[in-house]
């Protein structure tokens, strides 16, 4: 039965503010002539400071739910907004140089932001099929046309319609698992499925075909091989400032995807037993491959877009260990890289300027001499996605790898690390580039660019959180306990 | 009455017609896009079967949500289409092969 009370509205603070203030933003550019685009762009970093602190007053230790339990606000959600949050205020600080001299510096572009951030939400808070797939389609929809926002470049458009057409053949392959593991259940809230397919083992069969599918949809959108074809196109060909965006925060929404729909959904039983298997096929395979490929890039957002897969595979390894400290471990790994994400295509923005994209790794050339701390920021970012100690990226992949040692892989845990020791050559390759090389292209940097301080907090946060590790990870493990 | 079974089976050949339609495809985007609707309507029959076999109301009501976002997707993709063919001059599935490596 369908219940509404006032409560459920307070419940959702977070969302109802977000698309308040989204709905303010778009308003408001309305009177904005070109040359006052910067009110757009403070009123939504405003809105964007505005949620994070809506959202910090409002978590809480509990599980709450809302709107007839489709809404579940608990303490891995409010973690995760507020980390996307964070993600994409730093997206736009980023960003705001390069978009300012590019065609790019539209209402469009900030209203976007504000409405992929609000997808991202609502994935993350989902207790329900429906609220699953809207949510996904929101962060989706707006993603697709913002890489498209740069209309006169080739590349852009065409990396548009690749990410449309995949992304969309995904969201048939989600909705068609969906309905197959509704009929089997006969259900579409998450718990509830998850209840009925314990008690009741007749539908199994036909909730195992409903699951191959919906992992097969989670695979196109995490970008796990053999589902990865839209991945580096769509890293090279969109604007630095969007594979920014697509590179980082929806990162945290997709972990709340998997974390809701297998965990949550179908985490017990004969389900968990079969999407185990499937993660750790999809892990192994994408580990391999874009440590692999990546190497043989020149084009650095390619190369990072290869990183990220291989990257992706750890996170899906997280999951499929199936125990609790796991999923911790996979929430660790996905903060881990998406602060290093941030950084290394803030540092692509941070080099680049009217007419020069700094996306071609010979840009790298000579940076140490260029200017010797944003060389050393630079370094950090890569040890970190390499996983080289001090930083904090090593710490993330042991714990991955703890957590595949105790789920009884060894031989997978082996070749992940043979995979991570050949993939640390294409990032040790940049290292080597900014510091041993002579100036190639380019100009010397431009130390004007307002976003240095911040990358400067995100590189030296790669070694504090390096020196720190505990912390992060412990407080992962509590919020996980809490919510399971 | 038809079976539940035969709804199934028509969903599955509708959904497999789209997904062949998707990959084999070597005209044009256009005909990418009416796969995708096909697709998402493979699912309606879907959920529209089991909905009335469970006598749960929830999935039809799924399926409103999903034509709806089909419009908006549809909506975007052809939005899409209008901006690469400004730039191309040409809607074919082959002449979009700029990314590569």
């Amino acid at each position: 039965m369908v219940t509404f009370e006032p409560v459920d509205l307070f419940i959702a603070l977070p969302e109802i503010v977000l698309l308040v203030l989204g709905c303010l933003v778009l308003t408001a550019d309305l009177f904005v002539s070109q040359k006052a685009r910067y009110i757009t762009a403070r009123l939504t970093k405003f809105s964007l400071l505005l949620i994070g602190l809506v959202i910090l007053l409002h978590q809480s230790d509990s599980i709450r739910y809302a709107f007839s339990d489709m809404y579940v606000a608990d303490p891995i959600s409010d973690f995760l907004k507020l980390l996307s949050c964070g993600s994409v205020l730093a997206m736009l600080i980023y960003a705001k140089n390069y978009i300012e001299v590019r065609a790019i510096y539209t209402g469009e572009f900030f209203t976007l932001t504000l409405f992929t951030l609000l997808g991202m939400m609502i994935m993350i808070s989902a207790n329900h099929f429906l609220i699953l797939y809207l949510g996904l389609e929101l962060l989706s929809l707006s993603l697709y046309s913002m890489v498209a926002l740069s209309r006169g470049a080739l590349v852009s458009s065409e990396a548009a319609v690749k990410y449309f057409i995949l992304g969309a053949l995904a969201s048939g392959f989600l909705l068609y698992g969906m309905s197959m593991i509704y009929g089997a259940t006969g259900s579409l809230l998450l718990p509830e499925v998850a209840s009925r397919l314990s008690t009741n083992p007749e539908g199994i069969n036909l909730a195992l075909f409903g699951l191959v599918f919906v992992v097969a949809g989670i695979a196109f959108k995490v970008g796990a091989v053999p589902f990865h074809m839209w991945v580096p196109d769509v890293y090279q060909g969109a604007p630095t400032a969007i594979t920014l965006l697509i590179g980082t925060a929806p990162k945290f929404a997709t972990y709340a995807f998997i974390f809701r729909l297998l965990v949550e959904g179908m985490g017990e039983g004969r389900m968990l037993l079969e999407w185990k298997q499937m993660l750790l096929l999809l892990g192994v395979l994408s580990i391999g491959f874009g440590n692999f490929v990546a190497i043989a890039q020149t084009n650095i957002k390619r190369m990072l877009a290869y990183s990220t897969i291989a990257h992706m595979g750890f996170l899906l390894l997280g999951f499929a260990s199936g125990i609790k400290m796991g999923i911790a471990a996979s929430m660790f790994y996905a903060v881990t890289y998406v602060l290093s994400a941030l950084g290394a295509f803030g540092m692509i923005l941070f080099m680049s300027r009217r007419g020069f994209e700094a996306d071609e790794l010979k840009d790298f050339k000579g940076l140490s001499r260029a200017s010797p701390w944003y060389a050393f920021i630079m370094l950090l970012l890569m040890f970190s996605m390499a996983g080289i100690p001090p930083t904090v990226g090593f710490w993330a992949k042991l714990s991955i790898l703890q957590v595949i040692v105790e789920a009884g892989h060894i031989g997978i845990a082996s070749f992940a690390v043979i995979m991570s020791l050949i993939g640390a050559f294409y990032y040790l390759r940049i290292i080597k580039l900014m510091f041993f090389d002579a100036v190639e292209t380019g100009k010397p940097l431009d130390e004007q660019n307002g976003s240095g301080i911040l990358l400067g907090i995100n590189g030296l946060a790669m070694l504090g959180l390096g020196f720190l590790p505990g912390v992060l990870l412990s407080f992962c493990e509590r919020i996980i306990s809490f919510s399971i | 009455m038809v079976p539940l079974q035969n709804y199934l089976i028509l969903g599955a050949i509708l959904f497999s017609l789209s997904v062949v339609g998707i990959v084999l495809n070597r005209n044009n985007i256009i005909i990418l896009l009416m796969a995708i609707e096909l697709m998402l309507l493979s699912v309606n029959m879907n959920f529209v079967a089991f909905s009335f076999f469970l006598g749960d109301p929830a999935g039809q009501i799924f399926v409103f949500f999903v034509l709806t976002v089909a419009a908006a997707e549809a909506a975007i993709g052809l939005a899409i289409l209008v901006v690469l063919f400004r730039n191309t001059r040409s809607i074919d599935v082959d002449d979009i092969q700029t990314l590569k490596g």
